[in-house]
């Protein structure tokens, strides 16, 4: 086998970073993890990513790619076996679909939940608890959102346990609850459960503390 | 247009919603036509949609849609992706696996920085609209360097030495679009002193023949932005009673119902 090198720079609070972690680790790749400062970035991950200076990014034998959907695809096109994304292109264009659909609606209003109060808040809940019914409508009675075993949209779909977290954090009512959304909340347990994900999640106490430093003082100031 | 090869890839019935003013909708037929493929286009209209686009788009409710043997797809980027895996003739995207990350970065890239930007540069004013000027032009001479780190005499677009590829597709509307945003938003981005590459790239793009044959015309594309940069601004109701009220005076007796709020609702829509 060819000498492979693999380097990921991340950062331990983040969910973008976290979700190349699943994918290399599905796939039974050998990395070597760089934890960055994000208030003191490294002179590496400037020169690797110039054009946005940020986590996370992959390099692979010195040639770095950036942004996490494109770094996951990269990964299951080089590293063939234990597909993540389906085979055929129609399911292929869901999974691209709805994982667009996590980073462009559901994470900005995910973390805009924990940034407002009163009726603002309200009407940010409600959008949310309708994103996830529609994601709901995507899984159906599947087990993970990429069948049998989690795939694609299940790694994408890793800001939710921070949107869970930053709520437990803050004490809010939870918006994924098993009574409301049974079927998504099934499927976090699930994820939660498996073996190589819950090895790419932050520990929970300290993603507790982490959360409401950086929510809990926002809403105070308000 | 005659049959050819891609119609063995992969039978069945290919169908395209559209609006004419839309630049997503038209990267998806740059690259239907590209690869040959037959296909059904569908103009909806945009204040009232149909219940097939509702249907196959009830997330967003937008187009483009493209709908394969009556599956749906939506989303420019998503459908691109789906026409260049499931047509194999005139690859899209480059075959290795770091070039085609490399391509998919740029046109996450050209989203974020240039469509939205631009799109946000066009319904603000005063500081806000400032803000985003400053964003694209930073974008643009990203896309400049780009252009010229890529191109040259030989290489034409940044598809490679193959011709049009990705990345063209995902920033081809700046071609016709980006100069009528200018003029109705009143900034300035475009400057080709300073963007030497990136206007070289753009005069050969529109030289396209599937691009030159789509382009729509500067008019009616200045009169629709007009009208979206006024509804946002929430400055059309009182054009459209201006309007309506000279319509009215040049035919007293007409009770049509006046043509430009229909184009009101569509912009709301739309943007």
């Amino acid at each position: 086998m060819a000498e492979e090198e693999v380097k990921l720079f991340g950062t331990w609070a983040s969910p973008f970073s976290r979700r190349i972690e699943v994918a290399l680790k599905l796939k039974g790749v050998q990395y070597e993890y760089i934890e960055e400062n994000l208030t003191n970035k490294s002179p590496a991950l400037l020169n690797y990513n110039p054009v946005h200076k940020q986590i996370p990014v992959l390099v692979h034998n010195g040639k770095p790619v950036a942004e996490s959907f494109v770094i996951m695809e990269y990964v299951d096109e080089t590293w063939k076996h234990n597909p993540i994304l389906p085979t055929d292109p129609y399911e292929k264009a869901m999974a691209r679909f709805w994982a667009k659909y996590i980073d462009d609606k559901l994470w900005p209003a995910a973390k805009k939940v924990v940034m407002t109060k009163g009726e603002e808040q309200k009407g940010v809940i409600d959008e949310i608890q309708q994103q996830m019914k529609n994601l709901e409508g995507e899984l159906k009675e599947k087990k993970f959102f990429g069948g049998e075993s989690l795939g694609f949209l299940d790694i994408a779909a890793n800001i939710i346990i921070w949107l869970v977290v930053a709520q437990e954090a803050l004490g809010m009512d939870p918006i994924l609850n098993e009574e409301k959304l049974p079927v998504l909340h099934g499927w976090l347990q699930r994820l939660l459960d498996d073996a190589v994900f819950k090895e790419c999640v932050p520990p929970k106490q300290r993603h507790l503390d982490f959360s409401k430093v950086k929510f809990g003082s926002s809403i105070a100031s308000k | 247009m005659a049959s050819t090869g891609s119609v063995a890839d992969q039978e069945g019935q290919v169908m395209l919603l559209g609006f004419w003013f839309s630049p997503f909708v038209k990267r998806v037929e740059w690259a239907l036509k590209f690869k040959g493929i037959e296909y059904d286009y569908v103009e909806e209209d945009l204040t009232n949609k149909s219940t097939l686009l509702l249907n196959s788009n009830p997330i967003h409710k937008k187009v483009p849609v493209l709908i394969h043997n009556g599956n749906p797809i939506a989303e420019s980027l998503v459908i691109i992706e789906y026409i260049d895996e499931t047509w194999k003739k005139n690859p899209i995207l480059p075959q290795d696996p770091y070039d085609r990350a490399m391509a998919r970065f740029w046109a996450n890239f050209i989203e974020q920085k240039v469509t939205e930007s631009t799109r946000e540069a066009l319904v603000s004013q005063g500081e806000q609209q400032e803000k985003k000027v400053k964003e694209l032009k930073e974008a643009m001479e990203v896309v400049e360097g780009e252009a010229k780190a890529k191109l040259n005499d030989k290489t034409l677009f940044f598809g490679g030495g193959n011709g049009v590829g990705y990345v063209d597709f995902v920033l081809g509307w700046t071609c016709n679009w980006m100069e009528t945003i200018e003029e109705v938003g009143g900034f300035k981005v475009l400057d080709p002193a300073n963007q030497p590459h990136f206007h070289k790239w753009m005069a050969n793009f529109r030289e396209v023949s599937f691009v030159k044959a789509t382009l729509a015309p500067k008019e009616k594309l200045v009169e629709y932005f007009r009208i979206v940069r006024q509804a946002r601004l929430g400055l059309l109701l009182p054009y459209i009673r201006e309007s309506s009220a000279k319509a009215r005076s040049r035919n007293p007796e007409s009770k049509q119902h006046h043509p430009e709020s229909k184009n009101y609702h569509a912009c709301v829509v739309v943007c």
